[in-house]
């Protein structure tokens, strides 16, 4: 048994999204986390003081240690955004703005 | 648009008291983050997902069903995705500030007469070496990535801590194909057995655990305790060691390879809109009268905001605010079900048995090593805080000035409860004036809209 089958679930048709440029398949639906970690991805965030990865804690959206770079856009709760068809998700690295500033 | 009444929260005491006081003619409003109205305790699988048996995920689904179709047939005006930061007392009563979701970069207000908090909670983690690493989860965070994903974190877990919220998720996950390795309660099975009275209500709902938790061979560790979680990028096990008067006993340490640990120790309430509001709190939860009434007149309070009871507890309150709030603002008497006073009555025994029988073992910080990170955001460890604490720091908030334990994105709703144990000074609730974090320019639009056309 799996959760889909638990639930019992028919999902509509799967896409996909990348994660630190790899193809990775989402289900319509589901966060950016639960793509994740159907996908065996645990973490996606290294912290900006000792650079440690970080993943979900918390899956409601109180503890902000989810954070990851979605399409450039730092900052964002993995459990909480939805992921959509062509998503570059990325892991972020410190406060995820270092990357923009280097650019600059 | 304006409302008579803004509900914040649309779970079970929020879905409760719309529906009663939606039911007595008044305006109601239910302003709620999540995609789908439930709350943690309903929460929905994504619609994308088709789940045809999401009753398989939960308990008292039944009750899920009346409070849902009772909805739809209702005249209850529902805003989802809206994150509410603030809520303003205004001359004409109240205004809803939230941000629209999932982005939450968009603002949108809900003007009301009166508000009625449904706040919720969430869950309590206390520190121990190597909970920062990927693959340590909260139980409840499992447990909505279950409800609301359909995914699981791992192959292997071990679940631990203590709170009745340890039996649904253990049981969860292991109807869910994972393999659980051990339940670590720290409490004492005996505790529970001495509330007997107050607890005999919750004995089937107990005994229907204990046969799920036979038939998927999950074992259970009373008295035990996880000390270490063990990985170097991610989770490979956890040591655990059982409990002797709320110390480890020594030379009992053993080691369970998992690739998931989900830990809690209890929930506590969202108490920041009411006392951004100004309403009392008694201890860490909204304090209210028997009408669920805050000391702010036009606010009113239930379920986990009001004190940590479970979603039984939450539908009484609901139920018993939403008619009040109705009768207050037609001028009528309130009305509430007589069932659901004495339910509350009832429940609220049993919930103060319960959190007096559940608790983290009483010496856990002497498990908190030096080195251990406790304030997750500002990465601030155990030493840090100990050596405020030896330069004289005696609180919470002097901590957070010496060590910067508190001030990061979660604004120290992850490690409030660890420093105040460290400090050895009982818990106080934070005072956010924000709920979430706003965006400047949101902020800025405020200004602006407030000073006339920019």
């Amino acid at each position: 048994m799996n959760p889909l089958q638990l639930a019992g679930a028919r999902p509509g048709p799967a896409f996909t999204v990348t994660f630190d440029g790899r193809p990775v398949e989402a289900l319509p639906g589901q966060t950016v986390a639960a793509v994740l970690w159907a996908a065996g991805i645990t973490s996606w965030r290294a912290t900006r003081g000792e650079g440690r990865p970080r993943g979900v804690f918390c899956g409601i959206g109180v503890c902000f240690d989810c954070l990851v770079t979605v399409n450039g856009r730092p900052n964002q709760r993995a459990c909480l955004v939805p992921a959509r068809p062509g998503d570059e998700i990325g892991t972020q690295g410190g406060t995820g703005h270092e990357e923009v500033r280097r650019a600059d | 648009m304006r409302t008579d009444l803004a509900v914040i929260g649309a779970g079970p005491a929020g879905l409760a008291a719309a529906l009663a006081a939606s039911a007595r003619g008044v305006g109601v409003t239910l302003v709620d983050a999540a995609a789908e109205p439930g709350g943690q305790f309903y929460r929905q699988p994504a619609a994308g997902l088709g789940a045809g048996r999401p009753e398989a995920l939960h308990h008292r689904w039944r009750t899920w069903e009346r409070l849902r179709d009772g909805l739809a047939a209702s005249a209850v005006r529902v805003l989802t995705e809206h994150h509410v930061w603030c809520v303003e007392r205004t001359p004409q009563g109240f205004t809803v500030h939230a941000l629209l979701g999932p982005e939450q970069e968009e603002p949108a207000e809900v003007p009301a007469r009166a508000v009625l908090l449904a706040t919720g909670g969430y869950e309590q983690v206390l520190p121990f070496p190597g909970w920062t690493l990927p693959g340590v989860v909260t139980a409840g965070g499992a447990q909505a990535m279950l409800k609301g994903g359909l995914v699981v974190p791992g192959r292997r877990a071990v679940v631990a801590g203590t709170g009745p919220l340890l039996l649904p998720v253990a049981t969860g996950l292991a109807a869910a194909g994972v393999e659980v390795a051990a339940l670590v309660e720290s409490t004492d099975p005996g505790r529970l057995a001495r509330h007997g009275p107050a607890l005999a209500g919750k004995l089937p709902e107990g005994a229907g655990y204990a046969a799920r938790l036979l038939r998927h061979r999950v074992p259970v560790l009373a008295r035990h305790t996880v000390v270490r979680a063990h990985g170097d990028d991610r989770l490979t096990g956890v040591t655990v060691a059982a409990l002797d008067a709320g110390r480890v006993r020594p030379g009992t340490e053993r080691q369970l390879p998992c690739d998931t640990l989900a830990v809690g120790h209890g929930m506590l309430p969202h108490t920041d809109l009411a006392d951004g509001l100004g309403c009392r709190l008694d201890g860490l939860a909204a304090a209210v009268d028997a009408e669920q009434r805050t000391d702010v007149p036009g606010v009113w309070a239930a379920g986990e905001a009001t004190g940590i009871g479970g979603a039984a507890l939450a539908l009484a309150e609901g139920h018993i605010a939403g008619c009040s709030a109705a009768a207050r603002l037609r001028g009528t008497t309130p009305d509430p079900a007589p069932a659901a006073v004495k339910a509350r009555t009832r429940l609220r025994r049993s919930a103060a048995a319960l959190d007096s029988a559940y608790a983290p073992p009483a010496h856990w910080p002497e498990q908190v090593t030096d080195d251990t990170v406790v304030c997750r955001c500002e990465e601030v460890t155990a030493g840090a805080v100990r050596d405020a604490l030896d330069l004289g720091a005696g609180d919470e908030r002097t901590v957070k000035l010496l060590t910067r334990a508190g001030m990061g994105w979660c604004q120290g709703r992850m490690c409030s409860a660890a420093v105040a144990g460290l400090a050895g000074c009982p818990p106080t609730p934070s005072r956010r004036p924000f709920a979430r974090p706003v965006p400047l320019g949101v902020l800025a639009r405020q200004h602006y809209s407030q000073e006339g056309p920019s």
